[in-house]
């Protein structure tokens, strides 16, 4: 059986009967068994997938209404909530936390029959690129498993790049999801800020974060899309979408459209050789799709970093402030300590990334600071906003490489925070402005993934697919070596 | 110069639920802890929807207060660690960015004196500390967040007053006014609570907390201003602290010699998208916006001639001039009010009681009319009042049922007289010398009829039996 096909393909699959949901579903767990000792993609296993399984299974025999996944396996980032079962974020802060309802997205995905297989690894609470600051430890980049698989949804990355599940959701803050897409050459999608709820996934920076799928065909993101997205009345800051179907002539091509080349994005200087040749690759295939392409400069994308770090270090210190181990946590006697010293243990139990950003967050946004850095940083991101809403009424796409470099190995930045920063480069304009994001697989070079960064305006994503779309039909890349 | 300034908070307990999720904004009553759902108590994950309720009935108060409104609110974090807030921030509005609070310079009279108000905005309450044994040698703090989230509005003055008792006035007018406005019922524990900022002449400002009723805060404001006066004879420096107010020894104390400095990284509420008030919905609200208390008054005095005193007391409670209004058919407008304030006041005098009551607006114009009419006597009309309170019952049925009516039939009075002229032979003979004594045997007659009898005809016709003038 091919593990490996698309989350379409999969439907007809069923539909057809050349397979069952058990089936497809315990030959994923037994490669799931194989695999992830040393991928390490996922923190828990869903002891339940495989009565799930006959459940849908039945349904499809007694032709009863089964929904758009037919049972295909789905692996969900372990940031975000479903009833009775762990999310950890990857802390030991949140080592025993059972969340006592289920988030929307994955309520729409039950509603839907999909399988949730698994919880997937992480940066703690979501923070970092590479997944090298799990409490639990890393995954592995199914390309190379010396390299890292990007992060922070570096878990939903390689279950979908090492076939262990069709698809996967994770969250972006600031290129949690483009950013390990790129670097397991799999699709991912930054929606709109506000188009998916967010309720349920546990909050980092709420301002600027989004759930997205995580996929192995551009199709397959539209997919999902479909059933996650939408205006939710537990989630204030949703809109709604109407009920859009992205699907719907997401092979109408680009011929005639106009692509910005974002100038900051590609500059030699901060590109790797092989980024920079595949992102010029790139550009011509667009042209040769029809799509007129030019240079174009955000001049705030200079400091788009910077007013990242700021925002999120100020939004983290206060999201992460309510993990004091009183209503809920992991396993700590309390007699002896007065409340504040109990407070201050309790939350020793953090890693040393989420230490270092809520110091930040504590001091940037703080009385005497916040002029210099704070206040600076909102202006960063209102001046950034402006330039992409005025970009875009010439343009119909941006484009860069998702990631200025490809992935690197296990402890290369991990003591150079700096420079992991920079690895945000491209990725976080998408956050800051609210705007959707994609990363397509482009080319395996060195036996490493680069893929490549489109974005739309607000709440384009139908259009951003189509884009999409045409340039993962350009190009056939090599199968995961796994 | 004495200042006083002051910071209220008052619960909107007239909302059905609290200012970010479903749970009961009035927590009263319920076992510890089971008031509460993801949202209220900061789980990993859950997101604040916001109570468009409380947003009108805050603005609503605004307004009252003559304040400025904005065209658009935002909610900002204010964060620090304290066991008894879920989220260790609170849900609060700042006046950053422009004003985007509820509202902002306002004013109220008090006494013929203008208090001005700085800001007026809208928040979440925190849970509540349980402390086992007293709250210095307690082993176990306990956590009851039953009332975390419950819609707050915070009133801020200016530091307008100059004596304990102007503070003491503004906070009856204040509470009246929030209870007219049925936004809140400022009688339930906990529901109003106050800090005030205190400073003499040449001295640093003081604030004081932990003050448990408004009784206690005129007399902590009392005790401060003296006791800074004190300090002032004798040269010795005022500085600023926060002091709490100690019940038990009705002193304040110095809360920590030195408080750090707050800091509280303000930050926009990203999870609550800024909410527009348009002209539309601020004249709807005004449009709605119950009478104010001075506006009854002075309505009560010129239209019905009720008296000043009586106005006063029944327009500055909802409940009763709601009962009036009801009650009111324009023919005996103030009989009526003086039925409520003299007898029925005292009846529902508790909260409890006001919420058994059946009494209705037309109970109170009947037993009126039937008063002027002479169906029924006042000794009669107090037990049906008990009687209507307790069951409901139509008036007619209520005097029927319990024999209440008016013995002014000739035929009957005079049987009942004679029965009583038999009885009290001694008396007869007395009351020819002695006419006072007369009085002494309507006493009986009306005993007899257990004050149902005419007490003017039973005069009238027991003279004329005695053959005395």
């Amino acid at each position: 059986m091919d593990l490996g096909i698309s989350a379409l393909n999969y439907v007809n699959g069923i539909k057809n009967n050349e397979f069952t949901v058990e089936e497809f579903i315990s030959e994923s767990l037994e490669h799931i068994n194989q695999v992830d000792k040393k991928l390490h993609a996922f923190l828990r296993i869903n002891d339940f997938a495989i009565k799930n399984a006959r459940e849908i299974d039945t349904k499809i025999k007694s032709n009863q209404n089964v929904g758009k996944c037919y049972g295909m396996p789905v692996s969900i980032k372990d940031n975000i909530c479903i009833e009775g079962s762990k999310t950890t974020c990857a802390s030991k802060v949140l080592e025993n936390f059972i969340s006592p309802y289920t988030s929307t997205v994955i309520s729409k995905l039950n509603s839907e029959d999909a399988i949730i297989i698994g919880k997937t690894n992480l940066d703690e609470f979501a923070m970092g690129l590479s997944t090298e600051f799990s409490a639990y430890g890393p995954s592995r980049n199914p390309w190379n498993t010396d390299y890292v698989p990007g992060g922070s949804s570096g878990g939903s990355g390689v279950s979908v790049s090492a076939n262990e599940c069709i698809a996967s959701l994770g969250s972006d803050t600031g290129g949690s999801i483009r950013n390990p897409a790129s670097f397991c050459s799999v699709v991912g999608l930054k929606p709109t800020y506000g188009l998916v709820s967010r309720y349920g996934l546990v909050s980092y920076a709420n301002s600027i974060e989004q759930i997205g799928p995580m996929a192995k065909t551009v199709e397959d993101s539209a997919f999902l899309l479909n059933i996650i997205s939408g205006i939710d009345s537990n989630d204030n800051t949703t809109v709604d979408n109407k009920n859009q179907d992205y699907l719907t002539d997401i092979d109408a091509g680009i011929n005639g459209k106009k692509i910005g080349i974002v100038t900051e994005m590609t500059n030699p200087d901060g590109l790797s050789t092989d980024v920079l040749d595949t992102t010029n690759d790139a550009i011509k295939t667009f042209e040769k799709l029809g799509a007129n392409c030019e240079q174009v400069s955000l001049e705030m994308v200079r400091y788009a970093v910077a007013a990242y770090y700021t925002i999120t270090s100020t939004e983290a210190g206060s999201n992460l402030a309510r993990y004091d181990n009183i209503r809920y946590g992991y396993e700590f006697d309390s007699s002896g300590f007065e409340f504040n010293s109990y407070i201050s243990q309790a939350r020793s139990k953090f890693g040393p990334e989420v230490i270092r950003r809520m110091i930040l967050g504590g001091f940037v946004p703080s009385a005497g600071h916040a002029g210099k850095y704070f206040s600076k940083a909102l202006k960063v991101k209102s001046k950034l906003t402006a330039e992409i809403k005025h970009v875009f009424e010439k343009f119909d796409y941006l484009i860069s490489p998702t990631v200025p470099i490809q992935p690197f190995k296990f402890g290369e930045k991990i003591n150079d925070p700096v420079s992991l920063m920079m690895v945000d480069f491209n990725t976080v304009t998408a956050n800051l402005t609210g705007i959707p994001a994609i990363s397509v697989p482009y080319k395996i070079t060195n036996g490493l993934p680069i893929g490549i960064q489109i974005m739309a305006n607000h709440e384009e994503e139908h259009s951003l697919l189509q884009a999409a779309y045409a340039l993962e039909k350009t190009v056939d890349l090599p199968e995961v070596p796994i | 110069m004495t200042k006083i300034g002051l910071e209220i908070h008052c619960q909107l307990t007239k909302l059905e639920s609290k200012l970010f999720c479903s749970c009961k904004a009035d927590y009263r009553g319920f076992e510890p802890n089971t008031n509460i759902c993801p949202v209220c108590m900061g789980i990993p994950g859950s997101l604040p929807l916001l109570n468009k309720s409380a947003v009108e009935k805050a603005t609503l108060i605004a307004m009252a207060l003559d304040c400025k409104t904005p065209n658009r609110i935002a909610f900002f974090r204010k964060n620090y660690f304290y066991p008894d807030l879920p989220k260790n921030f609170q849900i609060t509005q700042l006046n950053a960015y422009g004003n985007t609070s509820i509202g902002w310079e306002g004013k109220i009279s008090v006494e013929n004196k203008e208090i001005k108000i700085r800001r007026i905005q809208l928040e979440e309450d925190p849970g509540r500390l349980i402390y086992e044994g007293a709250t210095e040698k307690t082993e176990l703090t306990l956590v009851d967040y039953n009332r975390a989230g419950t819609p707050l509005v915070e009133i801020v003055t200016e530091p307008d007053f100059e004596t304990p008792h102007q503070v003491r006035e503004f906070l009856n007018i204040l509470s009246d006014l929030l209870e007219n406005l049925n936004v809140s019922d400022p009688g339930l524990e906990g529901a109003m609570r106050a800090d005030a900022n205190v400073s003499i002449e040449g001295g640093s400002k003081v604030e004081i907390k932990n003050i448990g009723s408004f009784h206690d805060l005129e007399k902590a404001v009392h005790f401060e201003i003296t006791r800074q006066q004190s300090l002032a004879e004798r040269k010795i420096e005022i500085i600023q602290e926060t002091r709490h107010w100690d019940d038990g020894r009705k002193i304040t104390v110095s809360a920590r010699t030195k408080e750090e400095e707050a800091e509280y990284r303000y930050h926009l509420e990203a999870d609550i998208p800024w909410v527009r008030i348009d002209d539309n919905t601020k004249n709807q609200l005004q449009l709605h916006m119950p009478e104010s208390i001075s506006s009854k008054k002075e309505r009560y005095v010129s239209k019905y001639g009720i008296t000043s005193q009586v106005a006063d007391i029944l327009s500055s409670d909802r409940y009763f001039s709601e009962l009036f209004e009801k009650a009111n058919n324009e023919t005996n407008a103030k009989d009526i009010a003086n039925m409520i304030t003299t007898d029925i006041m005292g009846l529902l005098d508790t909260r409890e009681k006001r919420e058994m009551s059946k009494l209705e607006g037309d109970h109170i114009s009947d037993l009126v009319e039937y008063i002027k009419s002479n169906k029924i006597t006042r000794a009669s009309a107090k037990l049906a009042l008990d009687e209507v309170i307790k069951n409901g019952k139509p008036l007619s049925q209520i005097i029927e049922d319990l024999d209440l009516g008016h013995v002014s039939d000739e035929a009957t009075l005079s049987d009942i007289i004679t029965e009583v002229l038999n009885e009290e032979a001694k008396a007869v003979e007395d009351a020819k010398q002695n006419p006072d004594i007369v009085n002494f045997l309507v006493g009986k007659v009306m005993q007899k009829t257990r004050g149902k009898a005419d007490p003017e005809l039973t005069l009238v016709l027991l003279k004329k039996n005695l053959g005395v003038k």
